[in-house]
């Protein structure tokens, strides 16, 4: 019912929106929720374990009932709190968990059986058969228990992360935070001012409190004018710091377009804020009663009822009650009546209470029972002379308010009991940098806010080091606040605790008859305050509860705590941005375009990606294309994009001597235009890397790395330079993306190169293994005589902006020759049948003895790994060591992963001899070859093994054979 | 949380690449036997308190940093380039 005369809302600007199909409507500055209650709709969902009908019970993020479901499809926004959701045209609101509909619920028969479901009846009730829990149980309650769904689509909306860095951050805009923001901002601070709603004011726009002679609210603005006004302050609304972590980073959810229709903007936006200091005035929430049937719709909480009536001008009922334990509830019976509602009564648990001019109070009395299920019609109140009826459509209570200390303990700090304010407040020093003022200091009245505010702010100035600017406190109200305790309210029936969860006084009580006396076990056994609310509203009065039951005091009995998120965070906000690509970005090579344009299929490398092969007319598999590739290399001349290895530029009059200290063999006797292939060790013996490394120079070298461990080769470099050999001078940078370079492998290649390059080359200037700068169509080059093939091969490179022509002119070239591109596979095939490894081979569990290169690690001086290589056990014969193997059975495959045993052996795990790490088929051999670890491999050639893949059960007997497989001499890429 | 780089100021950890004690800055001689390079390679304390360990600026200068903080607080007390840090 809207009231005349009242609230914020914008009465020229109507909006219309829907609730289950139902069109209504409301105004600008209107919540979904305000606007519902103004429509008169006040059964707006189903609990979640006995699918009661459940009405709006706060004004705030707090709300555990009126949770509701916007949108559809992929945009589907499932648990939208009614409470904090902006109303605009066209919104499309339903209601969750119940079927078929709102008001007519198959599932409130939950209800019905509720004896059976008190807490803890999952343990009890499903226990057998145990198979039956995953099939039939689980399903079944997930179906009967829940909130709104997911749409099961991909996220169509776009969320963003942002980061922020302040002087001051404040949390809250209520009187306390406003005070504390402008001290601090007219002392010159950068201040950032969050603020959850969507309007700055907090309390102040739910109240009639007059702050220095003004209505609230208006002060507020005036305020607030000044602060948008000054360049130093950022005012974020619709922003919930939701988490307090080290060094003075709060995470924020910015809600950035909830409050319009679907639009480019991004949905939300995850903050990360960085302040020196932060300033908590983030207020209190006021907590219900529990009595009998308190979940009836239409049962609210007191200051709820207030912020509906002075705020948006709504009352939530045509006779309204209150229910109190303290003076705060008087405020809601005197602002009703000043507006116009009729209030039927004020029920005050004292005996002690004011009084109330133009209202009924009824002191020393308690309300023990209400009716009407889809909507409240009466309550029962029990005075000492007995009980009676009260006809009444809202009832407003209050049992007290809870200071919003959250954020304070997110850093495992306890907050303190105050039995003044029958309460829990923070102390100090929970989160460093971090002071608490106002209400969520358990500071109730304006007075107190306005001053702990500008208090805090003075604090904040002078450990910032700013000099204090000019406040004058302005005057506001400081009546005291009065309570005595009320958590329940005894008798039959079921007294609701958590709202959310369907948690009630009985099944508190329960837990401590079982012995979960801890509030942890209780808290669990219960699920108390594990719902979306996170217990705001109920785990003060279940804590009353259980000491109670347990007869100690509520500090003896425990304390409540808090871990993020403040209020729940969509994933989506929190990983904006690494979704998809976002998560791996893809790395493309200067031949990329031209290997699309060819039909080559990609593969992933790390975040590289490289043709997989290039398929010719006529070829309908990829074996076909590898098989050509692998002859054409062979036969005529191939090209490879080898650009994805990594590169580092090492300079340094000691770069010879850093690189015999990293790699195993050394380097210091390397000539000047010569390459040499290197081992690199981990400290631990292991290998770590291998690859090529080039002296360009007297002080200048060039490290290929394995296009894998590119960074991770780049990082231990650095360490070893910085960390142990810091008086070598010698610089690294990597290089990998500056140059383009490909591969020119077999017969011809050498023929291509004469008439591509400026100058033919020399013979005997370019032995295998040399290296040295050449031109091609007068771009300075690097070329270097090496090969990953066994073929006569070099590999070209020129910075990177000529790769893409580079690429396209080689191509044209060895196709005139009878060659052409190769991809992965037939980079694979080749090297195995040369024995080359990679990282399927050197997989970090390998020594330099165990893939054959143990005479690599140079007896005659200290390197990397060295000590730790010569261990007894890493120089065992009988470990597994590299071999070549070939099917020579009935079964012609082999399958890397497999494993090794001997021929009459069975294949279980104690006879494990080896196991296979490379496979393919040999186009040059003309049958399957694989690389292997196998016991004491090398002294056991021309024996026979017996591959099994337990997977696949496949079983094939193989020879063991030399791992260079194909011209063990290696006169093709010498000669 | 954020690691003061000597040289870039203070930067987000994500910006950094954490190895662990920086017990690994005293490589031990050749010929210092099995345990102390046992010790080296494999052991590491876990203190409740404060710690010295190494972070690689990755994303960043390339510097190896000692950075000094408490595991109990999470304070971070300080840091310095590992090259002047042995």
């Amino acid at each position: 019912m809207r009231l005349a005369n009242r609230g914020m809302v914008d009465r020229n600007a109507p909006v219309t929106f829907t609730f289950d199909g139902v069109g209504h409507s409301g105004f600008e500055g209107d919540t979904l929720a305000s606007a519902l209650l103004a429509n008169g709709v006040r059964l707006v969902g189903r609990s979640f374990k006995y699918h009661r009908p459940r009405g709006i019970l706060t004004a705030g993020s707090e709300e555990p009932n009126a949770l509701v479901t916007l949108g559809s499809g992929a945009r589907q926004d499932p648990n939208v709190r009614a409470t904090q959701q902006e109303l605009y045209e066209g919104l499309a609101a339903q209601s969750q968990n119940r079927w078929p509909s709102l008001d007519w619920d198959l599932l409130a028969l939950n209800d019905l059986a509720a004896p059976f479901f008190g807490a803890g009846f999952y343990y009890k009730t499903f226990m057998w058969p145990k198979a039956f829990w995953e099939k039939l149980y689980e399903p079944a309650i997930r179906r009967a228990a829940g909130l709104g769904a997911l749409s099961g689509l991909n996220n169509a909306d776009t969320y963003e992360r942002a980061f922020a860095f302040c002087d001051l951050l404040v949390i809250g805009s209520g009187p306390a935070g406003l005070m504390a923001a402008l001290g601090a901002a007219r002392a010159g601070a950068d201040v950032i001012l969050a603020e959850e709603d969507f309007r700055m004011g907090g309390r102040l726009l739910a109240e009639t409190h007059e702050v220095d002679g003004k209505p609230g609210h208006l002060w507020a603005a005036g305020l607030l004018d000044e602060l948008a006004s000054m360049d130093n302050v950022r005012l974020m609304t619709r922003t919930t710091v939701t988490g307090a972590y080290d060094q003075g980073t709060y995470g924020a959810l910015e809600r950035v377009s909830h409050h319009v229709p679907r639009s480019r903007a991004p949905l939300e936006c995850f903050w990360r804020i960085v302040a020196k200091r932060a300033i908590l005035a983030a207020g209190a929430l006021e907590r219900p009663v529990a009595f009998r049937n308190n979940d009836r719709p239409g049962i609210m909480t007191a200051s709820a009822v207030r912020a509906y009536a002075n705020r948006w001008g709504v009352s939530p009922g045509k006779a309204v009650s209150v229910f109190t334990n303290n003076d705060d509830g008087y405020r809601t019976a005197r602002d009703l009546v000043a507006a116009g509602v009729h209030v039927a009564a004020l029920i005050d648990s004292r005996h002690d209470g004011p009084d109330l001019p133009g209202v009924h109070v009824i002191k020393g009395a308690q309300v023990c029972d209400a009716a009407g299920r889809k909507g409240l019609e009466s309550i029962t109140i029990r005075t000492h002379r007995g009980e009676e009826k009260l006809l009444t459509d809202c009832l407003a209570m209050s049992g007290g308010w809870n200071p919003t200390l959250h954020l304070t303990c997110h850093m495992n700090g306890r907050p303190a009991w105050r039995e003044d304010i029958q309460g829990f407040a923070p102390v100090p020093g929970m989160i460093p940098g971090l002071q608490a003022v106002g209400a969520c200091n358990g500071s109730f009245s304006t007075a107190a806010c306005l001053r702990e505010g500008a208090e805090a702010a003075e604090d904040a100035l002078e450990a910032l080091g700013f000099k204090p600017a000019a406040l004058e406190l302005p005057q506001a109200e400081d009546d005291p606040f009065r309570i005595a305790p009320l958590w329940s309210v005894e008798g039959k029936g079921r007294a609701w605790l958590d709202f959310q969860n369907d948690v009630t006084v009985k099944d508190v009580k329960q837990a401590a008859v079982e012995n979960f006396r801890s509030v942890e076990h209780m808290k669990r056994y219960t699920t108390q305050g594990m719902a979306t609310d996170q217990g705001k509203n109920s785990n003060v009065a279940a804590l009353a509860v259980l000491a109670d039951v347990t007869g100690r005091a509520i500090p003896e009995t425990g304390t409540t705590t808090f871990r993020p998120p403040f209020v729940p965070v969509s994933i989506a906000a929190m990983g904006a941005g690494a979704q998809g690509k976002g998560f791996a970005p893809q790395r493309f090579t200067t031949s990329h375009k031209a290997s699309i344009e060819r039909g080559a299929p990609m593969i992933e490398a790390g975040l590289w990606y490289r043709p997989s092969y290039f398929p010719a007319p006529g070829e309908s598999n990829w074996r076909q294309a590898c098989d050509r590739e692998v002859k054409m290399v062979r036969e005529t001349v191939g090209i490879c994009d080898v650009s994805t290895l990594g590169k580092i530029d090492i300079q340094g009059p000691d770069a010879a001597a850093f690189l015999d200290f990293v790699y195993t063999n050394t380097f210091s006797t390397l000539k000047v235009g010569r390459t040499r292939y290197g081992l690199m060790l981990r400290e631990d013996g292991f290998v770590m890397d291998d690859g090529t490394c080039a002296r360009l120079g007297e002080t200048h070298f060039l490290m290929t790395t394995t296009t894998a461990a590119a960074g991770e080769v780049m990082r231990h470099l650095e360490f070893v330079h910085q960390c142990l050999r810091p008086e070598l001078d010698v610089v690294f940078t990597s290089v990998t993306e500056q140059w383009a370079q490909f591969a020119v492998a077999g017969p011809k290649s050498r023929d291509l190169l004469d008439a591509l390059l400026d100058k033919p080359l020399n013979g005997p200037d370019w032995p295998f293994m040399a290296c040295g700068p050449v031109t091609v169509m007068g771009v300075k080059a690097r070329l270097f005589r090496i090969s990953f093939s066994g073929e006569h091969a070099y590999e070209l490179a020129v910075p990177a902006r000529y790769g893409d022509a580079l690429f396209r002119e080689l191509l044209a070239r060895a196709g005139a020759l009878g060659g052409g591109p190769y991809g992965m596979e037939a980079l694979n095939v080749l090297r195995i049948e040369k024995g080359f490894i990679t990282h399927s081979e050197i997989h970090g569990r390998t020594t330099a003895y165990d893939v054959g290169l143990g005479k690599m690690v140079s007896e005659k001086k200290d390197c990397i790994g060295k000590t730790m290589s010569e261990r007894d056990g890493l120089i065992d014969p009988m470990r597994e060591r590299l071999v070549g193997l070939k099917p020579v059975g009935a079964v012609k495959q082999v399958i890397a992963g497999a494993h090794l045993f001997e021929v009459d052996d069975a294949p279980v795990r104690e006879n494990d001899k080896g196991y296979v790490t490379s496979v393919c088929y040999s186009p040059t051999l003309g049958h399957m070859l694989a690389l292997a670890f196998l016991k004491n491999g090398p002294e056991r050639i021309g024996e026979r093994v017996k591959m099994v893949d337990h997977v696949r059960k496949i079983e094939a007997l193989c020879e063991v054979v030399h791992p260079i497989a194909f011209d063990p001499e290696g006169g093709r890429m010498r000669d | 949380m954020r690691l003061p780089c000597p040289i870039c100021g203070e930067r987000d950890r994500r910006e950094f690449y954490y190895r662990g004690a920086a017990l690994a800055l005293h490589r031990p001689d050749p010929d210092a036997g099995d345990e102390a390079w046992a010790d080296y390679v494999h052991l590491r304390d876990n203190p409740a308190g404060v710690t010295r360990d190494l972070w690689y600026h990755e994303g960043g200068c390339s510097a190896w940093i000692v950075v000094t903080r408490n595991t109990v607080t999470h304070e971070v007390l300080g840091a310095e380039l590992a090259e002047g840090a042995r």
